[in-house]
């Protein structure tokens, strides 16, 4: 993939740590997180000292943080387990915002190459995104494509990209049922490719290796979706899930690109998927309610921020999903709070 | 749940056919030899008729050239292009198979990156026979290749998929640009292989390129017409992009799926780039406009088959594409000749005239 040059002061790396040691998280990605800022968010509901090696740039923030600037919502919001990482992007004044779990170091390329996931991330974000016309060869704009035969020109400027998300090798995001059935799955397949997801098309964003432009739709990558036994492995919560989705419909309706494929992270081994199995199905069975709602789901013209889509989607949420389960009741309450914290801090 | 034992694909060597499109020698046949020599080709002549093609021994095939489609399909025939690869679309009306496969004469054997040899017909076929997953996007491609699955979030109820009625492949080292890219870009050579299938989603149409195209001519044959180009008309190039157009929508319609991605094929040919721009350049206006037209199509809920999809689909196009040019009208007049003359050639009782898999939508 081209590589383009990078303006380091406009990027923050957010990371929600779950664990306490750090170290080799944070050796593994020395070459690359030494070069940036970055927002560390110890989960609230972890107890202990965070052990981070020296040598970074970072901020770090803790329950006691969370409680001061979060104040009163506090009752609405919670940041514990995945969720810690939201604070970090509350925090952020920067341009574009890189987050990946901590569980995940860096990959390497079919040749063997170390994968500079933050990096693939910018040129992503900073590449234009191409959601209104399909391009059967990816990305028109890494180095040695193009847009087809067949492509309007008129479309071929393309718009900003607001969303960038990365995938995994090794353990990917499978859910905790087919993980289950199928054991020994790992995903060896290395795609060399970046694609615009269309307009209007929805899809599963999993939070594990993302980037996003803070500036273009920050809000909307917000906390709102928790189950009733969430837990602190993938397979026992689909928050991203659900985040992703009001993230894609802003997008489409600010005509923004979202993008996914390159750069992948090697997902390492944790948890047992039989055991997160054993606990609630609820975030698989409500999928069933939650695709067809943001498919079907249509913002007013007047729409015209993150903002002002979030709280529309919240309404809706409110009326539409909310009277089947408490779940969407929550979640709606919750995006209207975080959209009220946002501006606050932001305006600080 | 995505099928975790590896099943070899059938060959479906009596289910399918190979339609190539030529005007010289099919030399090129001999390095498909390995892939293909099981299968029955179809071979279109386009330009003079008393031409004599030489295909390699040893394949079974049929040959159509002018004279052919003229006597076939008599007055109809003005709906095949002629002085130009769209009328391959000829060998699509004739064929008695289940399945298609079509390829264009400057098309080789592609190597993977670990340089073995792809057979991009069991590729295609595994496309084919595998569903597509055109209602929610699938982050990890197709889930139904070995190694992959649905990924976290996809909701159990859209596991099954639907039907594939269409397998659309790319090609390495020369890609298929337009004449102004080619233009500006005469040295690029795509080299990047992508080891990924994915669904094109529901609602997005996309350029098809006939090159390397597969598709199942029981659900979707009669939306495979590849226009009016070439002699007499004021467009070339444009034959694949208005199948595809076509049938996306009534994919879309009839709840079947298109995928893209894998198979490659080596792309020899780099076609003159000033011919090729006299032929596009109308195209490259129109494009601006036939685009929004297909993005925003509705076809009514009655429309339940493709040829009534289709027929529909053609009165829109004169409705709304003829301001654009009076070309639109003999093509959209062309569209309706081309389903009586499938109809007339694959009678009801077969397969394409019952109604397609999955109901409207």
């Amino acid at each position: 993939m081209s590589q383009i040059s990078i303006n380091h002061d406009e990027v923050d790396i957010v990371i929600g740590a779950l664990q306490l040691d750090l170290k080799s998280f944070m050796e593994e990605w020395r070459p690359v997180f030494s070069l940036f800022h970055l927002i560390i968010v110890k989960d609230p509901d972890l107890k202990g000292e965070l052990e981070i090696p020296a040598g970074f740039n970072f901020d770090l923030y803790t329950k006691s943080d969370i409680d001061g600037v979060v104040g009163s919502s506090s009752n609405a919001i919670s940041f514990s387990g995945y969720s810690c990482r939201y604070f970090g992007y509350l925090m952020s004044r920067k341009k574009y915002i890189i987050s990946i779990d901590d569980d995940c170091i860096p990959a390497r390329d079919s040749a063997g190459n170390f994968v500079d996931a933050v990096s693939q991330h910018i040129t992503n974000l900073s590449t234009p995104a191409t959601p209104f016309f399909f391009n059967t060869l990816y990305d028109p704009f890494c180095k040695g494509a193009d847009f087809v035969r067949g492509y309007p020109f008129s479309l071929r400027s393309g718009v900003d990209c607001g969303l960038s998300c990365g995938l995994w090798l090794n353990l990917a995001d499978l859910d905790a049922p087919t993980q289950a059935l199928k054991p020994e799955l790992r995903n060896t397949r290395y795609v060399d490719a970046v694609l615009t997801v269309p307009a209007r098309t929805m899809m599963p964003v999993s939070g594990i290796n993302i980037g996003f432009n803070r500036e273009l739709v920050g809000p909307a990558l917000l906390p709102a979706f928790r189950l009733a036994k969430e837990g602190n492995l993938r397979w026992e919560t689909v928050e991203d899930i659900w985040t992703g989705m009001c993230v894609k419909v802003v997008c489409d309706q600010l005509r923004l690109g979202v993008k996914s494929g390159l750069p992948y992270v090697w997902r390492k081994e944790r948890g047992d998927a039989i055991e997160s199995l054993k606990k609630e199905w609820e975030g698989v069975k409500l999928m069933e309610d939650v695709v067809p709602f943001f498919q079907s789901l249509r913002l007013s013209t007047s729409a015209a921020t993150a903002e002002d889509c979030l709280s529309e989607i919240a309404a809706v949420v409110k009326e539409q999903l909310a009277p089947a389960n408490p779940v969407f009741a929550r979640a709606a309450e919750t995006m209207v709070e975080w959209v009220k914290l946002w501006k606050r801090v932001q305006t600080q | 749940m995505a099928g975790a034992t590896v099943k070899p694909t059938p060959l479906l060597k009596d289910e399918l056919d190979i339609v190539i499109p030529t005007i010289r020698n099919l030399d090129f046949l001999e390095m498909w030899r390995p892939f293909f020599e099981q299968y029955h080709l179809i071979i279109v002549q386009d330009g003079d008729p008393s031409k004599i093609i030489k295909v390699p021994e040893g394949f079974d095939y049929e040959l159509y050239n002018r004279n052919d489609i003229n006597r076939i399909l008599g007055p109809k025939a003005s709906c095949i292009s002629f002085k130009d690869s769209a009328c391959r679309c000829f060998g699509y009306m004739v064929s008695k198979k289940k399945y298609i496969y079509t390829i264009d004469d400057d098309c080789f054997v592609a190597k993977d990156p670990s340089g073995k040899d792809i057979n991009a017909l069991e590729q295609h076929i595994k496309n084919l026979l595998c569903p597509s997953t055109p209602h929610f996007f699938n982050t990890l491609y197709d889930p139904y290749r070995e190694g992959a699955d649905f990924v976290r979030g996809y909701p159990f109820s859209l596991r099954e998929g639907v039907p594939t009625a269409v397998s659309h492949g790319l090609w390495l080292n020369i890609p298929d640009y337009d004449a102004p890219t080619q233009l500006v870009k005469p040295r690029e050579r795509n080299t990047r292989y992508v080891d990924a299938v994915l669904t094109i989603p529901k609602g997005t149409i996309f350029p098809m390129c006939g090159m390397n195209l597969a598709f199942n001519r029981d659900l979707i044959g009669p939306a495979m017409y590849f226009g009016l180009m070439g002699d007499g008309q004021p467009i070339g190039r444009y034959d694949d992009m208005w199948a595809g157009w076509c049938t996306k929508v009534i994919c879309d319609h009839l709840g079947l799926g298109v995928k893209t991605g894998l198979p490659y094929i080596w792309h020899s040919k780099a076609s003159n780039p000033f011919v090729n721009l006299k032929k596009e350049y109308k195209g490259i206006f129109w494009q601006e406009e036939i685009i929004p037209f297909f993005q925003s199509v509705n076809l009514s809920k009655e429309c339940t088959t493709v040829q009534h999809c289709y027929i529909e689909l053609a009165k829109q196009v004169k409705d709304k594409l003829s301001q654009v040019d009076p070309y639109f009208t003999k093509l959209a007049d062309a569209m309706v000749t081309w389903i009586e003359a499938w109809d007339e050639l694959n009678p009801s009782g077969d397969d394409s005239a019952k109604p397609a898999n999955g109901t409207a939508k």
